[in-house]
């Protein structure tokens, strides 16, 4: 599998990411610079996470308007498969990848913790080497993640099971109380139609390493790997 | 000269100083300075720039080891970590900004410290904070916290370097005057670190980074002055950060140091472009000439004063080498920042700034920094108070004494305080919050820094010797706890108005206590700051030195963490506790349970210190300890607690006197580790001459002792509720 | 620059959120000052506000279209957001 990681004024995961795919892929990742106009073949290309712009304006939206994503948009439209993690699915919102936004956490504060969140769905690259009902032990790290969309998207995105991660309780219930900044339906991920682009606010990679205390996000890269080959 | 605007005693007293310090400045220009060189005497001889009041005494702390690769005196320190690596480190305060626009001060603080050590050719890692806020009650209080935390996560957070841990502390001696301490640890490789002396005249002066506006015009000389209740008028002064900017300077910076182009460099800290240049120029014995016009300025009409004052954020001052302006002019670009030659030196020893074709500025740099004033100012040693006979103190159940001290104001939990930092971005927080050190994997190995900040401002008020000594014990203690080697320590020391010879005498005995822990421990002073005049009308903060200490663990798979592991295990107290009785003299158990702040500190044994710490360390690299938590705030109980809470997994406690201070007191020194092998720690300890004794064992969902018992859903509750109940209150 | 040009257009941008969509500042605002006894605030939405200065455009209709692009483009989020454009010299 090639990959390949967009870098914007802001990043601050993408060499975090990068890492997290080179344990599971065994070879360095491709970094792009967002005035690169050249981008090349590869088979995942990942939004990354951080404050891109400085989160100036609104998250995300700077970055979603810049002249790489166009490109990256033409390659998902073509089946290139795209993760947006964090600031990363902020931005593919606003440049409408997918559907939604992404608001301020109901208490306005940033938090950064390890949430628990139930995989809704094991049909797609990202998530084929989970079982639907999961309880993954992720982390976040946002001020903006409580995501919003009209009654009508929610409900398209709700039939066509497009939710890919819910906050909830260990026993996998889907609670208010598990629910860390807000979400409607407790949504932490989402695809779009193809299930070809995911977007989510937890950090998979930030788990995905014995050291750093737990290892469910990386059963994510390794199904990217194995699906991609 | 530019026409000369009048030099009255009104513009010298405004400009900080004193009769003595004027006649100097007469003195050594042998004419009148016209008011932009005058600005740049108060700025290089204030307390903040020049140390004048602390200097004698921090001539005498040890600073050098054969580790040691930068002492005091740069940027930040430096040490060898091995494998041709470094660790580049230093704590600074930001104390009076914060207190008069929390969230910008703080947020700068981080922003000041973080290019302080990017600068040397440092990765920033990790960054730390120690707070102090007043009395919870206080009106200010809550307000100060939420502002301070919220800035220190905005600016840490954007920048995408991980907060991984500080502590926060609450007294009423701190209700006008709250301390921000901010810590950040970088990592380079030992053949690429730069420093800030000048060399090579003709050479480029480049400055790089945001624009310069009217920000903070002051702030050095704000940072050297007390407080009254007009200062709340002078926050127009206080600067704005812009983390987004940072994050950019910092790449930038990195991306220029794989580059051979750069002969020194230097952040623009307290007074900007004045202390980067005169610095600068000073160190290498060069001089300086600056056309003030190049300068990028943010407003328009400002003028050279300002220029030369301001302390716009996120700038930094580059001595390139002959002719590589264009290789480090496309990085800059590259990065959107500004980039602007702004002079050269020279060897004319001079500093001379140009404005519209006149000189505005003609300083000569050796003569104006050898005349920095020094002051060897009076001073008298604290009172000690006596010790408190332990028996004496009031007995309360321990269930209860416990219960109220795990959900007292300064041992409550801090999670409410650090999920708003982004503590694991960087993907090598190998231990987070709430232990003991924080633990910072170095990137793409197996070995780690380990990193904590440490003082009980109330032992130093009782004896600034004792109180020096803990700070710094304690800090080798938490990172003995989690398995590292104790390397080198950052101090900044923050007390009262030093022309005061009882404030003058808590900072002359804090730092020979400081001294005499860093030599008995071979664990040397390698950066620091002082912030003085931490006073609000007369009345002084608790004299808070505090210590930053990193250490190096060389096996990540051998960390030893606080949370017990399983059930079954023996629980050991390894070190000495004060005869029969403990020692409950300053105590929180005192403080928060009798109501009284009295007696002598407990003291540090320096021997026995190391002693105990050698042995406890050799153990958990042995892998002989499941669990280890040092004993601090609240002592025995409170630790037990500690880790019987982050394992979820209770104790069955025995074998002690049930004796407030048994339980409670804070003698020093001490560990508590878990273990399937107690025979073996019993045998280390007794070779090393560390007493040890079996006091428990892991089991159930309680704590249980002398017939008593307290779940721990109970004290999580008690620990946990406080912080956010706190400030979740109605103003 | 900006004397030398003798008309300066300049844009005011106003960008509110949808009714319907949370807001959370507002609410917190509205929630802080009931608390400080403003009894009669029945509710606070929070937006935002924007000034484009157009020195090259003196057309203030073209202006206005030119912002609103803008708003589309960037400024706005029109899956939550609402935006209003004032022209002024």
């Amino acid at each position: 599998m090639k990959a390949a990681v967009i870098v914007f004024p802001g990043s601050n995961c993408d060499r975090d990411i990068a890492l997290a795919l080179e344990q599971s892929i065994g070879k360095p990742t491709t970094m792009l610079w967002h005035q690169d106009t050249n981008v090349p073949d590869v088979d995942l290309i990942v939004v990354p996470g951080g404050f891109s712009y400085g989160d100036y304006l609104r998250c995300g939206a700077m970055a979603a308007h810049s002249p790489i994503m166009r490109e990256v948009k033409r390659r998902a439209d073509k089946g290139t498969r795209v993760l947006g993690i964090c600031n990363g699915f902020q931005i593919i919102t606003e440049a409408g990848l997918l559907p939604g936004v992404l608001m301020r956490n109901k208490d306005l504060k940033y938090v950064c913790k390890d949430v628990l969140v139930k995989v809704e769905d094991s049909q797609s690259a990202f998530t084929a080497k989970y079982k639907v009902g999961d309880v993954l032990r992720i982390p976040i790290g946002h001020a903006e993640g409580n995501y919003f969309a009209d009654e009508a998207t929610l409900k398209e995105l709700e039939d066509q099971g497009r939710v890919a991660f819910r906050y909830c309780t260990p026993t996998g219930e889907i609670t208010d109380a598990a629910n860390p900044n807000g979400s409607q339906h407790n949504i932490a991920g989402v695809f779009n139609k193809a299930r070809t682009v995911l977007g989510m606010m937890p950090h998979p990679e930030r788990l995905a390493d014995k050291h750093l205390g737990g290892t469910d996000g990386r059963a994510m890269f390794d199904a990217l790997v194995e699906t991609l080959a | 000269m530019n026409k000369v605007s009048a030099i009255t005693p009104e513009v010298i007293k405004t400009h900080g100083l004193s009769d003595d310090e004027y006649k100097r400045v007469l003195e050594v220009l042998g004419r009148e300075p016209n008011l932009v060189e005058l600005g740049i005497f108060s700025v290089m001889w204030s307390e903040h720039c020049s140390y004048k009041s602390s200097k004698k005494w921090l001539k005498t702390l040890p600073t050098t080891a054969p580790w040691v690769i930068c002492g005091p005196g740069e940027n930040a320190g430096v040490i060898d970590i091995g494998e041709g690596l470094a660790a580049i480190f230093k704590m600074e305060s930001h104390n009076h900004p914060s207190f008069i626009e929390p969230y910008q001060g703080a947020a700068t603080g981080v922003g000041g410290i973080l290019r302080d050590v990017f600068t040397m050719g440092a990765r920033p890692i990790a960054n730390m904070n120690a707070l102090r806020f007043g009395d919870p009650k206080h009106p200010k209080t809550r307000h100060l916290v939420a502002g301070v935390v919220a800035g220190i996560g905005g600016y840490g957070n954007c920048v995408g370097v991980p907060t991984v841990g500080g502590e926060v502390n609450f007294h009423a001696s701190y209700n006008g005057n709250i301390l921000v301490n901010a810590m950040t640890v970088g990592l380079a490789q030992q053949d690429k670190i730069f420093y800030s002396a000048a060399a090579g005249a003709g050479n480029p002066v480049v400055y790089v980074g945001s624009k310069t506006g009217r920000d903070g015009i002051h702030g050095a000389t704000m940072a050297s002055a007390e407080f009254d209740a007009n200062s709340e008028e002078k926050r127009p002064t206080v600067q704005v950060g812009d983390p987004f900017t940072e994050k950019l300077l910092i790449e930038a910076c990195m991306e220029l140091m794989q580059t051979d182009v750069i002969q020194s460099i230097q952040d623009m800290g307290a007074a900007g472009l004045t202390s980067s240049s005169f610095e600068m120029a000073s160190k290498g014995g060069m001089g300086v000439e600056l056309d003030m016009n190049a300068v990028p300025c943010r407003e328009e009409g400002m003028t050279p004063y300002e220029m030369m004052l301001s302390e716009s954020q996120e700038r930094m001052l580059i001595i390139l080498k002959p002719g590589k302006e264009d290789v480090a002019r496309k990085i800059f670009e590259k990065w959107e920042l500004d980039f602007a030659v702004i002079g050269h030196l020279t060897d004319t020893g001079r500093m001379v700034l140009k404005f519209n074709g006149e000189t505005v500025c003609d300083l000569p740099i050796d003569p104006l920094a050898q005349a920095s004033p020094e002051y060897d100012r009076p001073w008298v040693p604290t009172v000690k108070q006596a010790a408190l006979a332990s028996a004496s103190v009031k007995d309360v159940p321990w269930p209860e004494a416990l219960k109220t001290l795990m959900g007292c104001p300064d041992i409550a939990s801090r999670r409410w305080v650090w999920e708003q930092y982004d503590h694991m971005v960087m993907m090598d927080t190998a231990q987070r919050p709430g232990g003991d050190a924080a633990v910072v994997r170095i990137h793409r190995s197996n070995r780690a820094l380990a990193i904590t900040t440490d003082c009980t401002p109330r032992y130093v008020k009782a004896d600034p010797f004792e109180g020096g000594k803990q700070a710094v014990a304690e800090t080798w203690r938490n990172l003995t706890a989690v398995g590292a080697r104790p390397l080198a320590i950052t101090d900044n020391l923050n007390f009262g108005n030093p022309q005061k010879p009882e404030i003058m005498g808590q900072i002359v005995e804090a730092i020979k206590g400081i001294g005499e822990a860093c030599k008995a421990l071979d664990y040397p002073v390698i950066s620091g700051n002082v912030s003085l005049y931490n006073e609000t009308d007369g009345s002084p903060i608790l004299p808070t030195p505090a210590i930053g200490g990193v250490g190096i663990l060389d096996d990540l798979d051998t960390m030893a963490t606080v949370a017990f592991k399983a059930e079954g295990e023996t629980l050991l107290l390894i070190g000495q506790t004060n005869e029969k009785d403990g020692w409950l003299g300053q105590s929180l158990y005192l403080r928060e349970i009798a109501g009284q702040e009295k007696g002598a500190p407990p003291p540090v044994d320096l021997v026995h210190e190391r002693k105990s710490g050698d042995v406890v360390r050799s153990l958990i690299r042995g892998g002989k300890v499941t669990a280890c938590h040092d004993l601090a705030d609240g002592g025995l109980l409170v630790a037990v607690t500690e880790m019987a809470l982050a394992g979820n997994i209770g104790c069955r406690l025995e074998n002690l006197v049930a004796k407030p201070g048994v339980l409670f007191g804070e003698d020093q020194g001490r560990y508590l580790v878990t273990t399937k092998d107690a025979g073996t720690v019993e045998a280390a300890a007794k070779q090393a001459g560390v007493s040890v004794s079996r006091i428990g064992a892991t089991t159930g969902k309680a704590l249980s002792f002398a017939g008593q018992s307290v779940e721990l859903a109970e004290l999580r509750r008690m620990h946990e509720e406080w912080f956010p109940a706190y400030m979740a209150a109605p103003k | 620059m900006s004397e030398s040009s003798e008309k300066n257009v300049k844009a005011k941008v106003h960008i509110t959120l949808k009714n319907g969509v949370l807001d959370p500042q507002g609410k917190a605002v509205e929630h802080a000052l009931h608390g400080l006894g403003f009894g009669g605030v029945g509710g606070v939405r929070q937006g935002k506000y924007i000034e484009v200065d157009l020195p090259q455009q003196s057309d203030k209709a073209k202006a206005k279209s030119q912002v609103e692009d803008m708003c589309k483009a960037l400024l706005a989020n029109t899956v939550i957001e609402n935006y209003s454009v004032e022209v002024v010299d």
